[in-house]
């Protein structure tokens, strides 16, 4: 069994908001996703990626903003990386 | 043509401002761009770091008559000011059928400066097609703080530009601005060449201001784009008017109120 792994970057830390961005890995060989692939995300929300069949296994933790820096803006916050095998 | 240095407007610096990056599209002249792929295909000389721009090309160069034309010399002077230093400047291509892109990344070190910042130039000389691996970038990413490629896992955002262009086209991005060559699926090679230019002077109202309190001036900064986070998103806003408080010289100006909101501090005032 190999993995497939999608990355899933969500609007709100709710698993079932919109998707602002996502990533592909492919174990299996059978596709190569790449950078800068495609323009439209692969579900509509990180609920649909579960109701197609994804199996979630990571979630970004809330981490409150360290003191002094509460107004920087860096990687996206809320990441969900989910697999099929 | 002109041959009057065409300043940008304040519209199109705080659309810089928002987005990260300002396009000029087909600006370039056909026989320049001939010129330029013909010097590109035989290497380009090198330049010291910190060279005066008026010092770094020789006039007959391509790059010389490319930084010379009007809209190019007034975009960068609206920005960087008169008198730039070169930072670096290099050729870059997509080999036909490579196979992979580069990851996203923002150039040279995590750089968060608040009140300056430097200039890429990126120009095109040929027609890039949507499956020529014309550059990736993330509008409205350039405040974002991160290093390079610690940014490499995100394949792909909502609202992120594939650019395609006519020949020619001039596209000039804030240094922090997360981008990435894509894949070239074509068997053309695509050269792009970039040079980052230094600012010697404040950066401020070295544009043409008389359009300064136009209300396109504020929509232009209020852009959300459609990768951030709901909650960032604001933050967002607040930090582009930092830095076009610092850009104008102006330390009351604001949109919605989210900057003047959080720095309230009244001071304890004797009532007897």
């Amino acid at each position: 069994m190999k993995q497939q792994v999608l990355v899933l970057y969500l609007a709100t830390s709710a698993l079932d908001s919109d998707v602002v961005g996502w990533s592909r890995y492919d174990g299996t060989g059978r596709t190569h996703p790449t950078t800068g692939d495609a323009d439209e995300p692969p579900y509509k929300t990180g609920l649909a990626a579960l109701q197609d069949g994804w199996r979630l296994f990571q979630a970004s933790q809330l981490i409150p903003p360290h003191p002094g820096h509460e107004y920087d803006t860096s990687f996206l916050k809320h990441e969900f990386f989910f697999e099929k095998l | 043509m002109s041959t009057t240095k065409q300043l940008l407007t304040s519209v199109q610096v705080a659309r810089f401002v928002a987005q990260g990056f300002l396009r000029l599209d087909g600006v370039v002249p056909q026989e320049l761009n001939e010129d330029a792929i013909a010097a590109l295909s035989a290497g380009i000389p090198a330049v010291s770091y910190g060279t005066p721009l008026a010092k770094a090309f020789q006039e007959d160069t391509f790059i010389h008559r490319l930084l010379a034309l009007p809209v190019v010399a007034g975009a960068l002077e609206s920005l960087v000011g008169p008198e730039p230093t070169v930072d670096h400047h290099a050729v870059h291509v997509r080999e036909p059928h490579e196979g992979s892109a580069q990851d996203l990344h923002g150039d040279a070190i995590i750089d968060v400066r608040p009140d300056a910042f430097d200039v890429q130039l990126m120009y095109y000389p040929h027609e890039v097609t949507a499956d020529m691996g014309g550059t990736l970038s993330v509008p409205g990413s350039h405040l974002r703080r991160i290093n390079e490629t610690d940014i490499g896992r995100v394949q792909n955002l909502r609202g992120q530009t594939r650019l395609t262009c006519p020949a020619g086209t001039v596209v000039l991005v804030h240094h922090g601005i997360w981008h990435g060559g894509r894949r070239n699926d074509t068997g053309r090679r695509r050269y792009m060449y970039k040079i980052r230019l230094n600012p010697t002077v404040p950066q401020v109202r070295l544009w043409d201001t008389s359009d300064l309190h136009d209300p396109a001036v504020t929509a232009e900064l209020n852009t959300y784009f459609p990768w951030y986070e709901q909650a960032t998103a604001r933050l967002e806003i607040h930090n582009r008017v930092l830095l076009w408080r610092a850009l104008t010289g102006d330390d009351t100006f604001d949109i919605d109120y989210w900057v003047t909101r959080v720095t309230n501090r009244p001071a304890l005032r004797s009532h007897a």
